[in-house]
């Protein structure tokens, strides 16, 4: 599957604890994905300071912090949010939970969206994996 | 020029002189001091009895003030009589001065109830210096203590006794302590928070009898019973010391009666502080004698005029971490009177507001007495409450500390010991070049009496001086607003039990990754196991129980007690290096083995096959324990080092500790395993072990300080066991023993540990079993892991052939 705008199936919300991230291997790329409550945003699981996996950061808020020397990076944006970090970016790809699944899309969610904003639209409760209110993304058309 | 005579070199007279200097240099002053002290600062002296001041701490005249003005000062000369006709003076040495003006300040003396047999070896009062070196003279740890009196004085006895060591008791002839100052509830409260310090308190007892065959042993109470005693300290009161008023022909009732001018029935003689009465009330305070020390020095100047109006009594509990403050009337029954109440159990405080006409009429405050200058500053002007109705208990919150301290208008007092205004303090900032606290102190006196507004000062510096550095409050980060210790408070008494919760309802709601490990730190300290363990809020070496490498792989380093080792271990070590293929296996300069560039999904497939526990080495928690092979082959060895290290490292293994922890044992002071280098070191020598803590060879090298000598292993055992559950307790996340031991200083920790009352000794060691019990090995996470991906890298659910 070349087509980057696939929805691919990753993993069951419930196997991605509330505020934790896990590493996804996609194709030949390995992935960060967090489950911060509400909703669950992908990184590339690579810290662009010195290549640290981003996965097993500590979440803070929509910011995880690398574990290797604490780069502090967006995962709604991508970009660095503090200090040396600032300049830096990390790729970013967009996300939607369906059926207590957690979808992804391997084009980059941030050039994407500048491109073409999709409306939003809101998704049901799923159970077990701490999610209460979710909203989808990016256009219907897509799914 | 006129001779001046003052009789008494406390607080009031030197204080009143003081501002008569400041009038005019029109006496030649004399001196009459029957303490051998220059003037000090006796507001302080708990302080120096819980060694938290030392004796040159609290002076505030030295000898060079007094030459500087050329006062005469006589010290260790009591005045025994006074001619009012003849105008002299006779000295207990024989000396007749004579005088024009007499200033009396002969303050106040301890009232001593009617106990029988009362003058016995052991038996103190606590009044001035001498007493307080005597009382330090005499306390050891362990010894029995009993205060009689549960006022100010008596509790700050009481704290300043069990520091040093003593258990002790408080015996109260009333219903509640600090009957002057407290209602029976915020008194109730009290108690708690002293029973809670580990001091008894007996409440309604009379005592009749001091025990003993001319040395003390115990104390008997009214109706027969009694308890032990090594050593009584009597504070059941003062009584003003008017010997000398009646001696000089003067209006004496229970004070030496004075006018609004601070005038006596003769003309010539003037008396102040707690040896008056003014209005029918004698002050036992130390702001009441400032401000008619002012008044009394305009009127013996010639300058006559401003009155002495009476002051608003207030008192503050001198005792860290009990916070009692208490102001005006404070009885139930005043007329026409409204109260205010607040009492929260859980956290320990008690607010009580006295309203009469709409004013304030009196405040108690007890646990948090943040708001005493607000409540006092009310007192003072009387000003109409109606408009701050809403706002009594607790104020307004302001943005940040300036605007409050902008809102203090010039002439509102900020020391009321000394009768400091913000005013003066502005002036003498901007006109004497004043910017920190200790200059601040010198040009205005402002925040040397009871110290308690010396925050407010540091913050009018900082306000006014662009360059002033106060000491900043330390929070962990900003997700938080209160420090460390605070929030230990905090988590303790709201029983809160998740890293989330604590951050929801105190901080930011988010947290970050300075603030969520130091939070999943001090829960697990505190509930020991028993709370919500949220592994999110930990680093990713606590999720997984390895340290991560550069790469993203993980260290292995299984614990090896002692660093002793066998071959069936070592080859099975061997056999884990072969088939997990790892890339480097290094001995640690901890006498362990260290397995690095294993894979996360290999870590519980790791820990199976080695068969053996945590070391602990990814953590903030107990490393190991280093050892030599102390007696069993060393021919220089006197203690057996490698057995203590082991079960040292048995008993505190798989706890978390502020920082990590690495403690050494040794068999001979040769120290071949580095004890005096460690967190924790046992040193044997012949017939004993030495017990050291705070040590570092890291970043900073730091020799570490004796704790305790003590003869037998278990002993040593337990005192190291006292000491880490005090630096697990008391130690800001993230700070090892050598920063916390030079924090608190060794001395006050010998105190709290080895040198504590048997009662806190055993709570100490209660609380580490309890942590202890509820502590398990992590690496028995391979067999039960948290959730299903804690180790493995997820696979897509369908395949991608990107």
């Amino acid at each position: 599957m070349s087509d980057t705008n696939t929805w691919i199936r990753i993993a069951y919300c419930r196997d991605i604890p509330l505020r934790e991230g896990r590493a996804v291997k996609v194709g030949h790329r390995e992935i960060a994905l967090f489950n911060l409550g509400e909703r669950f945003l992908a990184v590339d699981n690579k810290c662009p300071h010195r290549g640290g996996p981003l996965a097993d950061g500590i979440v803070s808020g929509t910011t995880v912090v690398c574990p290797l020397h604490a780069w502090k990076l967006s995962l709604e944006t991508g970009k660095g949010v503090s200090g040396p970090s600032e300049s830096s970016c990390v790729e970013t790809f967009r996300t939607r939970v369906e059926g207590g699944i957690v979808f992804l899309q391997l084009s980059d969610h941030r050039r994407e969206s500048e491109a073409r904003p999709g409306p939003e639209l809101p998704v049901l409760c799923v159970q077990n994996c701490g999610i209460s209110s979710m909203r989808l993304y990016p256009s219907a058309a897509d799914a | 020029m006129e001779r001046l005579v003052v009789v008494g070199n406390g607080m009031a007279g030197v204080a009143c002189v003081e501002q008569i200097l400041r009038h005019s240099p029109k006496f030649d002053i004399t001196m009459f001091g029957d303490e051998t002290h220059v003037n000090y600062n006796r507001i302080l002296l708990s302080s120096v009895l819980a060694g938290e001041k030392s004796d040159d701490d609290i002076v505030l005249n030295g000898l060079n003030w007094y030459q500087k003005n050329n006062i005469d000062l006589r010290l260790g000369v009591r005045i025994v009589g006074v001619n009012a006709q003849a105008k002299t003076v006779t000295g207990d040495d024989g000396s007749v001065t004579s005088f024009d003006k007499l200033l009396l300040a002969t303050g106040s003396v301890p009232l001593i109830p009617s106990i029988e047999e009362v003058k016995k070896e052991g038996v103190f009062v606590f009044r001035n210096l001498d007493d307080t070196r005597a009382l330090l003279e005499r306390c050891r740890p362990g010894l029995k203590a009993v205060v009689i009196g549960g006022g100010l004085l008596g509790l700050e006895a009481a704290r300043g006794l069990q520091v040093q060591g003593c258990d002790v008791t408080v015996v109260h002839l009333m219903e509640w302590l600090m009957e002057r100052q407290l209602d029976v509830a915020g008194g109730g409260y009290l108690a708690a928070k002293m029973n809670q310090m580990g001091i008894t308190v007996l409440l309604g007892l009379s005592t009749t009898a001091i025990l003993g065959n001319g040395k003390v042993e115990g104390v008997q109470f009214k109706g027969g019973g009694s308890i032990p005693a090594d050593l009584v300290v009597i504070a059941a009161g003062i009584r003003p010391n008017v010997g000398l008023g009646h001696e000089a022909g003067l209006e004496v009732k229970r004070g030496i009666v004075v006018n609004d001018y601070m005038e006596t029935s003769n003309p010539d003689i003037f008396a102040v502080g707690e040896c008056v009465q003014h209005n029918g009330i004698c002050y036992g305070l130390v702001a009441p004698l400032m401000e008619q020390g002012k008044v009394l020095a305009a009127t013996i100047t010639g300058n006559k005029g401003p009155k002495y109006q009476g002051s608003v009594p207030a008192s503050k509990l001198k005792i860290m971490g009990v916070d009692v403050f208490s102001a005006g009337e404070i009885g139930d029954k005043l007329d026409g009177s409204e109260v205010i109440r607040y009492e929260d159990p859980a956290l320990g405080i008690y607010r009580k507001l006295t309203l009469k006409g709409g004013k304030l009429a009196g405040v108690i405050l007890v646990g948090d007495t943040a708001d005493s200058h607000r409540y006092m500053d009310w007192l003072r002007t009387q000003q109409d409450l109606a408009p701050l109705r809403r706002q009594l208990l607790f104020p307004a919150p302001t943005e940040d500390a300036g605007i409050d301290i902008a809102q203090i208008a010039d002439s509102e007092t900020v020391c009321g010991c000394m009768g400091v205004t913000k005013g003066t303090i502005i002036e003498a900032i901007h006109d004497k070049g004043v910017n920190t606290l200790a200059q601040l102190k010198e040009c205005t006196r402002a925040s040397t009496g009871c110290g308690s507004c010396s925050g407010l000062c540091q913050s009018l510096l900082k306000a006014v001086v662009p360059e002033f550095e106060e000491e900043v409050k330390k929070t962990i980060c900003k997700c938080i607003a209160f420090s460390e210790d605070q929030l230990r408070d905090i988590l303790r008494s709201q029983q809160l039990k998740s890293v989330q919760e604590v951050l929801e309802i105190y901080g930011n709601g988010i947290g970050c990754e300075i603030c969520k490990p130091a939070l999943s730190y001090m829960l697990d300290m505190l509930w020991c196991g028993d709370h919500d363990e949220d592994r999110s809020a930990r680093f990713i070496n606590d999720r997984v129980h390895a340290n991560i490498q550069k790469d993203g792989t993980f260290s292995v380093v299984p614990r090896i007690r002692g660093g002793v080792t066998s071959p069936d271990e070592l080859r099975r070590i061997a056999d884990v290096a072969d088939k997990y293929q790892v890339r480097m296996v290094k001995i640690t300069g901890s006498q362990r083995i260290d397995l690095l560039g294993v894979k996360k999904s290999d870590l519980p497939k790791v820990w199976a096959d080695l068969g053996m526990p945590s070391g602990q080495a990814y953590t903030k928690g107990v490393r190991m324990v280093k050892t030599c092979v102390g007696t069993d082959f060393c021919r220089f060895g006197v203690q057996d080092s490698t057995s203590a290290g082991i079960e040292l490292e048995r008993r505190f293994e798989n706890l978390f500790t502020p920082h990590k922890v690495k403690m050494g044992a040794v068999g001979c002071p040769r120290n071949c395993a580095e004890a005096t280098v460690k967190d924790i070191g046992l040193i044997g020598q012949e017939g004993s072990w030495q017990v050291v803590v705070g040590g570092a060879a890291g970043k900073k090298v730091r020799k570490a300080d004796l704790l305790v000598t003590v003869e037998t292993t278990e002993q040593a055992l337990e005192a190291a066991a006292l000491f880490f559950q005090y630096y697990r307790e008391g130690a800001n996340y993230l700070e090892r023993t050598y920063d916390f031991v030079e924090r608190v200083g060794i001395e006050r920790v010998r105190k709290e540990t080895v040198y504590a009352p048997d009662a806190s000794k055993q709570a100490l060691l209660e609380r580490l079993r309890k942590s202890k019990e509820h502590s398990v090995d992590a690496w028995l996470e391979r067999d039960t892991p948290r959730n299903p991906t804690q180790f493995v890298q997820i696979k897509p659910l369908e395949e991608v052939f990107a």
